[in-house]
């Protein structure tokens, strides 16, 4: 198939971007979309041109890395990363344009590129269980109800991909944060710095200058994983706990 | 935001409630406004009970602007550069326009105090002040624009509660499964249609002449 | 175990052997043997628990003078950054990714092996450390292996109080499967996702200790050389991928765990940015680089579709419980739907080849046979240039025999996938599979306590050789990483620590200033060559090369042809390749191609090692050494010995040290699946 593509260009964080048209032809439906881009991008390469950054590692779409507002769809029209998405969800003829994800806590880098550490940082505030090396007791001294865990390991796939943020038209990042503040607050041990972890993850999350949650909805439906919008219930009703209990 | 969303919610629902007792006459509506202004006596004076009322839903009221002016500035900082292309996946219109829906309610509610409570103008004769409400009722919905500016004004409150309903449940944190998640979406819908719905038969009933005076 | 009888390690149970044929002169020169100089001797069962003992201590208000670098972030450098941090250590940590919680362990799925013996089904450290020396072809030592299967089940209690959500049963307690052909249940899981569950434990890990200051974190930089002074690892240089600042980092103790270099393949199931640089670069600075040649091919991987391809995508073995392997008995019917081909036509050739393991032979007699399908014009699916790679995948019985919901709960994940990726529905159409480059057991050499040749450099994880010998079994990689970087490491890192901490050097010694000039020229070099060709075409190229003739099945002819073949290729690489972009901003050309230098030169590494090992083992079959009805035959005479690679200079060859394999308690056998 014959594509036109948009792509957002922009060299470096502090220039100004713009929306570039691009030609590729002889597009094969098997190709992903990023397989797509290195055509675009050797094609580039031979012209002379820079070819257009973007970010990618594990194409498989575990790693989290790929990103990609896709015709205005974070990781495009499928419920995938965009690493996973395949051209036959296209049509010969299209046009498709392609922009990084926007938010003032995710700076442009270059291109298509973004810096998501805001999201490092969050965890660095309290996304963790507090378990130095050497210390845990035997794995099964500590039983945890079944129901619990599931839970626990199905919000735990979330990727730290960004999709929630780009797609959510506050800038917020709750899906993320609540999905973190669930798994570890499912289980035994995330029990004892509950209180005091979603505290400060909020607390990170706001200074950072994500936007605040109005439950529309948008991030759920684009989350590759879907990390369903219970979590972000479950976040304010541990915040709405710890509050009450002077954390 | 969520605390006096619902209080607005609480209000609108005994507000619409008293209001459909124009469909028992004038007397009996006239009464139900007195009464709302006797309620609590002798503990409360005259108007006590109105009064706290007031006091309370214009401290929500300040709260419900603030925040929602907060929020709306916060997600205009997170996100300074727009999209050239955003399409909607997973969100309901009254979920998106809680921002215009919020500010025409507030728009709204000033003319209908306007209307009814503080200068009591009367649209079709442009009177002003009168002590009979039934008859401010009737002839305020006997202008047909009137009617229409109301019935426009109960679209967005139904929008509004539509989303705010589920929304506020959610940020108390009382949706944590998919069930009760969907309980939380069902009870948007009927708030929002037995509110604005509610509101509406009033002024429809008051136009085509089966509420009279 | 049939057969097989315990041994307490005190005697040695063979020789040293003599390797007679020499297939790789002329490529190479002999250099001495070599000895792990801290090779632990007493009862096997003792060894590790006596060197930690004997292992000298950090007093506690020292070890924030003690400066660690530990590049890489995956399961073995995640979990050392964040032991480490915990001691009191000062780490700076680095990923080339924008985030540590990307590194390519993420992408582990299976499981992760542990002697807990939870199912009370007879597993215990000792058949753990059995099953892995033999799953390995007797080609790794015996110290280290019996160490990992001890410390395994110190890992999954320290990663479920770190919140990993690994399976469980109705009551709670933590479930297990049985994996990769062995006979107990003792993987753990967490679905389909145990590297990321696994990963993330170690990267919350990690940023605890971010948060308290332990650890600095350096993302988006990638390492480009090693800082060695008078003979020590003292440092690294790197360059931030962002900003492109050539940086220097200055250490007392420099840790590599920057993963494996499957990507010299160019397809392989590793992640786009997974390179050998890291490692290459220490090389060439001294390192020994072991069994390079050793490699494991996987062989449920979704084929290849077309030139476009520029990665493969793995699926989990567990579908060969269920699935039933074929292709057409005639060669025109490869073309046809699959449904239309008859049973009478279809040949269960594992089924047959190997009546007792059938469908579950282990992973490289799986993927030789499928291999030799292909090459037979059996190969079923697209013709990518002349040739079909592929075969069926059926599981039809399965589906017929236990239903159609079964069969959804237990793959659903991987069925979806695999529809995702190939737009073919696995319930209706046989899925198709290839094998792919998965996992290398070579890597950088190390002593028994991780170091390095090169004192003060330690390699941890899949870039060390240590563990897996020429084979490693299903879900043993992640415990080796987890093993090395929670309770190997920081019990060996500190006895070379208790000397330190070494005199200072800043940026402007010699050595450090050599050092970085030789990263800046190199910069200047790829964006000044000006030629025509892109670093990936280049790659692409190398890849071919060495999926062809260093890939399953290796000949002494075709490794020679390939060896010219990637001279020829380097040869060009440095007179035609084109980057564009400049030096200080983020390129990923110029990225890419410092990746594809190195890796042509590990290539021809890989292809002199292959050539010089005249016999099968584990991941490396040589034709030249396959019994009668074609298996794959070891000789342990001739060749039970790591290969340790020197560095022979850009223009010389390199040294071969060999260090024999003894062992004292387990005896070798040729393994037989028929
Ligand atoms: C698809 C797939 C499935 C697998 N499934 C299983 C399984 O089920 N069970 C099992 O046991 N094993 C499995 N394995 C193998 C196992 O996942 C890996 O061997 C193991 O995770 C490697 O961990 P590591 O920490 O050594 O390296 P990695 O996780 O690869 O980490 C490498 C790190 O080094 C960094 N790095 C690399 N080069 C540089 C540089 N030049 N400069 C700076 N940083 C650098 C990277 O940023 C990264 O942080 C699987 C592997 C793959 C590919
Ligand atoms: C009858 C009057 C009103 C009722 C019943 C009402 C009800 C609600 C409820 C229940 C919520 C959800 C709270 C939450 O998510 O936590 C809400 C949110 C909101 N309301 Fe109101 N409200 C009323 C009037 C107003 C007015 C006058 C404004 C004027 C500015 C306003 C603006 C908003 C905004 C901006 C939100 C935030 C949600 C978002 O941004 O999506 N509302 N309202
Ligand atoms: S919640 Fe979903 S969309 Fe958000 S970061 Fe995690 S995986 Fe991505
Ligand atoms: S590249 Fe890893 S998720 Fe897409």
């Amino acid at each position: 198939m014959n594509l036109t593509l948009k792509i957002w260009r922009q060299a470096g964080p502090n220039d100004k971007g713009g929306l570039h048209t691009y030609q590729v032809a002889d597009i094969s439906a098997d190709m992903s979309f990023l397989e797509m881009l290195d055509v675009l991008n050797e094609q580039l390469n031979e012209k002379g041109e820079e070819p257009v950054a973007f970010d990618s590692d594990c194409r498989e779409g575990i790693c989290g890395m790929c990103s990609l507002m896709i015709n205005g769809e974070a990781h495009g029209p499928e419920v995938t990363t965009t690493c996973q998405l395949h051209m036959r969800s296209f049509k010969d003829g299209d046009t498709i344009t392609i922009e990084p994800w926007r938010a003032e806590p995710f700076p442009v880098v270059k291109d298509l590129i973004v810096d998501r550490s805001a999201f490092d940082r969050i965890i660095q505030s309290g996304g963790f269980i507090s378990a130095n090396t050497g210390s845990a007791p035997e794995a099964n001294s500590v039983p945890a109800p079944r129901d619990k865990a599931m839970r626990a390991f199905n919000v735990a796939t979330c990727i730290g991909c960004g999709a929630c943020v780009a797609a959510c038209p506050n800038g917020s990042a709750s899906l993320f944060v609540g999905a973190k503040i669930t798994h570890l607050g499912e289980l035994p041990q995330g029990q004892p710095e509950r209180w005091s972890r979603v505290v400060d993850m909020v607390g990170q999350h706001d200074h950072e200058g994500f936007g605040g949650c109005t439950n529309i909805g948008e991030c759920a439906a684009a989350c590759p994983k879907e990390i369903p919008l219970d979590v972000i219930s479950q976040l304010n009703k541990d915040l709405r706990t710890a509050l009450k209990n002077g954390h | 935001m969520a605390v006096s969303g619902l209080l607005f919610i609480g209000f609108v629902l005994g507000h619409m409630y008293g209001n459909l007792k124009a469909f028992a006459g004038e007397e009996s509506f006239n009464e139900y406004a007195h009464h709302l202004r006797v309620l609590g006596e002798p503990m409360l004076p005259y108007s006590g009970f109105l009064w706290i009322m007031r006091v309370g839903l214009i401290l929500a009221l300040i709260a419900h602007v603030a925040s929602a002016v907060i929020l709306a500035r916060r997600a205009a900082k997170a996100r300074p550069v727009k999209y050239a292309v955003k399409k909607n996946n997973g969100s309901s219109i009254s979920s998106r326009t809680m921002r215009w829906g919020g500010v025409t309610l507030l728009v709204f509610i000033v003319w209908h105090l306007l209307n009814f409570t503080i200068v009591k103008i009367n649209p079709s004769n442009g009177d002003t002040g009168g002590d009979n409400p039934y008859h401010l009722v009737v002839d305020t919905f006997d202008t047909w624009w009137m009617t229409v500016i109301y019935l426009l004004a109960m679209v967005a409150l139904g929008l509004h509660l539509h989303h705010g309903t589920f929304s506020s449940l959610q940020t108390l944190g009382l949706t944590g499964s998919a069930v009760s998640r969907a309980r939380a979406r069902a009870a948007g819908w009927v708030v929002a249609i037995v509110v604005a719905g509610g509101f509406s038969l009033v002024p429809l009933f008051v136009l085509v002449g089966i509420i009279e005076k | 175990m049939a057969g097989s009888t315990l041994h307490d390690g005190l005697t040695p149970l063979n020789g040293p052997s003599e390797q007679k044929s020499d297939d790789a002169r002329g490529y190479y020169t002999l250099g001495d043997k070599l000895v792990d100089p801290v090779a632990p001797t007493g009862p096997i069962k003792d060894r590790w628990t006596t060197r930690k003992f004997e292992n000298r201590l950090v007093n506690p208000a020292n070890r924030r003078k003690l400066d660690v670098i530990i590049v890489g972030t995956g399961l073995a450098g995640g979990a050392a950054a964040a032991t480490l941090g915990e001691a009191g250590y000062n780490v700076k940590s680095f990923c080339y990714q924008d985030s540590p919680r990307r590194a390519h362990s993420i992408a582990a799925q299976g499981g992760i092996n542990a002697a807990k013996n939870y199912k009370e089904d007879g597993d215990s450290t000792f058949r753990l450390f059995y099953d892995t020396v033999k799953g390995g072809d007797y080609r790794s030592r015996e110290s280290n292996v019996y160490r990992l299967a001890e410390v395994s089940a110190n890992i999954i209690d320290q990663c479920v109080a770190q919140g990993v959500p690994f399976a469980r049963e109705y009551g709670g307690l933590l479930d297990n499967r049985s994996f990769g052909g062995v006979q107990v249940s003792r993987t753990f899981y967490a679905r389909g996702q145990t590297g990321q569950q696994l990963l993330i434990g170690a990267y919350q890990a990690m940023e605890r200790q971010v948060a308290a200051g332990t650890v600095e974190s350096f993302t988006r930089h990638e390492m480009l050389e090693l800082i060695v002074v008078d003979g020590k690892a003292r440092g690294i240089i790197a360059r931030d991928m962002v900003t492109g600042e050539i940086e220097t980092h200055l250490a007392d103790v420099v840790v590599l765990a920057t993963g494996g270099y499957g990507n010299v393949f160019f397809l392989s199931t590793n992640a786009m940015g997974s390179n050998v640089t890291a490692a290459w670069r220490a090389h060439r600075k001294g390192a020994y680089m072991a069994n390079p040649c050793y490699t494991q091919i996987h062989p449920t991987c979704i084929p290849v579709s077309g030139d476009h391809q520029s990665k493969l995508t793995l699926m989990s073995e567990s579908l060969r419980n269920d699935g039933r392997i074929w292709v057409p008995k005639k060669k025109e019917d490869c073309e046809k739907d699959p449904r239309d081909i008859p049973e009478e036509d279809r040949d269960y050739y594992l089924e047959r080849i190997y009546p007792s393991f059938g469908n579950l032979v282990p992973r490289d007699i799986a993927s030789r046979q499928a291999k030799n399908m292909c090459d037979e014009g059996r190969g079923v699916g697209p013709l990518v240039g002349d040739f079909r790679r592929g075969v069926y995948l059926d599981l039809g019985d399965a589906i017929k025999r236990l239903g159609k919901d079964a069969i959804e709960e237990k793959y659903d994940n991987l069925l979806d996938m695999y529809e995702r990726i190939t737009g073919e529905n696995p319930y209706e159409v046989p899925m198709r599979i290839y094998p792919a480059v998965h996992y290398v057991m070579g890597g950088l050499w190390v002593d028994y306590h991780l170091q390095s040749n090169i004192p003060g450099l330690f390699v941890s994880g899949e870039a060390n050789f240590s563990d897996h010998g020429a084979n490693r079994l299903g879900a043993s990689a992640l415990m080796q990483g987890l093993a090395d970087g929670y309770f190997v490491l920081p019990n060996t890192i500190r006895d070379y620590l208790a000397d330190g901490p070494f005199e200072k050097i800043d940026e402007t010694h010699e050595a450090v200033v050599e050092a970085r000039r030789s990263v800046e020229d190199r910069v200047q070099k790829f964006l000044s060559i000006n030629g025509t060709r892109s670093a990936d075409s280049y790659h692409k190229e190398l890849g071919n090369i060495m999926w062809e003739y260093c890939g399953m099945e290796r000949t002494e002819d075709g490794l020679r042809k390939a060896i010219d073949m990637i001279r020829e290729l380097k040869a060009d690489f440095w007179s035609n390749l084109k980057v564009l972009g400049s030096a200080d901003t983020l390129n990923q050309s110029l990225e890419k191609a410092g990746r594809v230098a190195d890796f042509i030169e590990l290539g021809e590494l890989m292809c002199i090692d292959a050539l010089n090992r005249r016999e099968s083992c584990g991941g490396h079959f040589r034709a030249e050494s396959q019994t009668d009805d074609g298996e794959a035959l070891r000789h342990d005479d001739e060749f039970a010995y790591v290969a340790a690679w020197e560095w022979g200079g850009d223009e010389g060859q390199p040294v071969l040290h060999k260090e024999d394999l003894i062992y004292t308690a387990i005896e070798m056998k040729q393994r037989s699946y028929k």
